[in-house]
């Protein structure tokens, strides 16, 4: 009973030796992935993870501070609009252009967090989904924004463009490894927040504001720290965004988009990292893959296509994604209420229990 | 000067006096009793001190310095701490993980140092271990070792309200506020915290402020006891001359034969 405990324990990132083999064997996984799968369907990769930084900034918010946002595709916007522009118009290394996009979408954050000290549910739905369509609007309307032409990224370079310290990186293979350390850092970044006093104190208001400040969480600083910092993972994810896709315009940013970024944090489960980073795989697999796959099926494949154009859509083209989207999401809610996060959960008891 | 004393507060919601003109001034490291019928103003007492309740009239003094107009979480660093009558823990979170909000204000970490904690030797781990073991006294001293990594939500009535006083505890305040802490709970449970009241005040050196029914409790270990009926004084003083007043035994002790 009486034993000297190590509490570091608690808060350790690997919580035991399980834990840190699996991670290191998923780490190798993804970092030699461009090994066994063809260059062509890297691209999905890209997406997914930029996807999800994306949503693991909004879990921070919605799940982890219990406070809505249907303007995430606004930050987003910010954030490749921003380190395109500063890149073409500076010419600022990329990473600099992208750290400082991702500070002026915070910013932003910051600003739109200060009405949801007043605001609650609903009314911060609507609040932030205004903001959303401003952006888009704004965007669209601006010259210096493209309009509604929208804008290519320039090529993506590391070093000082156009000198001799220029490193410019090319491919999507490339452009992988680069995501690929941005994402596992800021996963792990927000993975060791959300254990510390900060992420305690968002949990603190999520559960009960009143007595979160009674003991002595100051509301304005941690509920405006929680926007401004969502605010920063879905606008570095946009400015990464925008290299992998080499061209938007304003309409990439729509009202849908922020809701799909919603759809994702809620299947894979609210105030959870991993579920985060499950929920953002899943529904941009869903999304962006799984029509190509649904047609390539034998046989059943044309008939889903058929049946899809006939009776599941206004506009005629076969959408298996978005009606998977919907049953999944009305699945989710209705049966596992805490997303994959909970699936996964039960899934390791059983197999700890295993063969009992 | 008084350790900790409230001053003519009162307040009014819609027109009703639910709290007119109260005061008292408590000792330090004393245990301090506020007792009246469902809704007399006691736990409206407990929301102006600790600020969730802004006063139209009076003072709320602790060392000397006003709280009155300060934010909750500023009268929280001030060193008041509180429990509430319909248990308001964080239900999503461990235990533990209640517990160390407790120790919100003796942190410093914020969103870089909390990002960037890498290993053990970093001074967010550092910071993080220091004060787990903090609270791991508060979690040995109210025996909650068993539930220390379960979910709040998932714990019996009787144990979630010891997290909740071990939360306010882990905050170390000056002045502790007890809002029916045995409330719910059966006999043996509320002998422990009988006892566990007593230790806090001693071994803690907290001030305590208790509202409680049981009145075995309250004459047994307050120092002093404020009666109030429908937000008015009715007699402040030693138990044994509470206990004698004709209004408290109207209202109490006559009942319970
Ligand atoms: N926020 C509020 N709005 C309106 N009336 C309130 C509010 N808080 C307390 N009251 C009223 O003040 C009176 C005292 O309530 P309370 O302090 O909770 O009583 P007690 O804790 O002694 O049972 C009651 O009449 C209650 O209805
Ligand atoms: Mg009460």
């Amino acid at each position: 009973m009486d034993m000297k405990r190590d509490y570091y324990e608690d808060i350790e990132l690997f919580s035991s030796g399980t834990v840190l083999f699996w991670s290191v064997a998923f780490l190798v996984f993804l970092f030699t992935l461009p090994l066994y799968i063809p260059s062509y369907n890297i691209y999905l990769f890209n997406i997914i993870m930029v996807h999800v930084i994306l949503a693991v900034g909004l879990n921070i918010l919605v799940g982890y501070t219990g406070q809505i946002s249907l303007g995430h595709a606004g930050f987003f916007a910010i954030g490749a609009y921003g380190t395109a522009l500063l890149m073409i118009h500076l010419h600022l290394p990329f990473l600099m252009a992208l750290i400082i996009a991702g500070l002026i979408s915070a910013f932003f954050g910051f600003i739109i967090g200060l009405p949801a000290l007043r605001l609650e549910g609903p009314y911060l739905a609507i609040a932030t989904l205004g903001f959303g369509l401003t952006i888009m609007h704004i965007i669209g309307h601006w010259d210096i924004f493209g309009g509604r032409m929208g804008i290519s990224t320039p090529p993506l370079d590391l070093g000082l463009q156009n000198s001799p310290y220029s490193f410019v990186i090319e491919g999507d293979v490339k452009i992988y490894y680069l995501i690929l350390v941005i994402t596992v850092l800021m996963v792990v970044c927000a993975r060791n927040l959300m254990r510390t006093r900060v992420g305690r104190a968002f949990v603190a208001i999520r559960d009960d504001d009143i007595a979160a400040e009674v003991m002595g969480v100051n509301l304005t600083i941690f509920k405006t720290m929680s926007f401004a910092l969502s605010a920063f993972y879905a606008g570095v994810a946009g400015g990464l965004y925008g290299f992998v896709v080499s061209f938007f315009d304003p309409f990439t940013f729509n009202l849908i988009l922020s809701i799909v970024f919603l759809v994702m944090v809620v299947v894979g489960g609210l105030g959870s990292i991993l579920g985060a980073v499950m929920g953002a795989t899943l529904i941009t697999y869903l999304q962006f893959d799984l029509l190509k796959n649904v047609e390539e099926l034998p046989y059943m494949g044309e008939i889903l296509v058929q049946f899809s154009r006939k009776w599941l859509t206004v506009i005629g083209l076969a959408n298996f994604g978005s009606v998977a989207l919907g049953l999944i999401m009305l699945g989710i809610v209705i049966f596992e209420p805490l997303g994959m996060f909970g699936i996964w959960i039960r899934m390791k008891k059983y197999w700890k229990t295993w063969p009992f | 000067m008084a350790h900790f004393k409230v001053e003519n507060l009162g307040i009014s919601f819609g027109g009703i006096r639910a709290v007119d003109n109260v005061s008292f001034e408590v000792k330090k490291n004393s245990i301090f009793s506020i007792i009246g019928p469902n809704g007399s103003g006691k736990t409206t007492i407990f929301n102006m001190i600790s600020g969730i309740y802004k006063p139209d009239s009076g003072r709320v003094v602790l060392e000397g310095e006003d709280m009155v107009g300060l934010r909750p979480d500023m009268i929280a660093r001030k060193g008041i701490a509180r429990t509430f009558q319909n248990i308001q823990l964080f239900g999503n979170a461990t235990v533990m993980d209640n517990l160390m909000l407790g120790r919100h204000i003796h942190m410093k970490t914020g969103i870089i140092g909390g990002a960037f904690m890498w290993g053990k030797w970093s001074g967010t781990a550092r910071e993080e271990v220091k004060n787990r073991e903090i609270v791991e006294h508060i979690v040995d001293f109210l025996e909650l070792q068993s539930v220390r990594d379960q979910f709040v939500s998932s714990l019996p009535y009787g144990k979630r309200k010891l997290v909740e006083l071990g939360r306010a505890l882990a905050l170390e305040p000056k002045v502790l506020l007890l809002d029916e802490p045995s409330a719910g709970m059966n006999t043996e449970e509320k002998d422990d915290l009988r006892i566990w009241i007593k230790d806090i005040q001693e071994d803690y050196q907290v001030t305590i402020l208790l509202i409680e029914h049981d009145m075995n409790m309250v004459m047994g270990i307050s120092d002093r006891i404020l009666a109030i009926n429908q937000g008015v004084e009715i007699i402040e003083d030693v138990p044994s001359e509470v206990q004698k007043h004709p209004d408290v035994i109207a209202a109490y002790l006559g009942e319970e034969e």
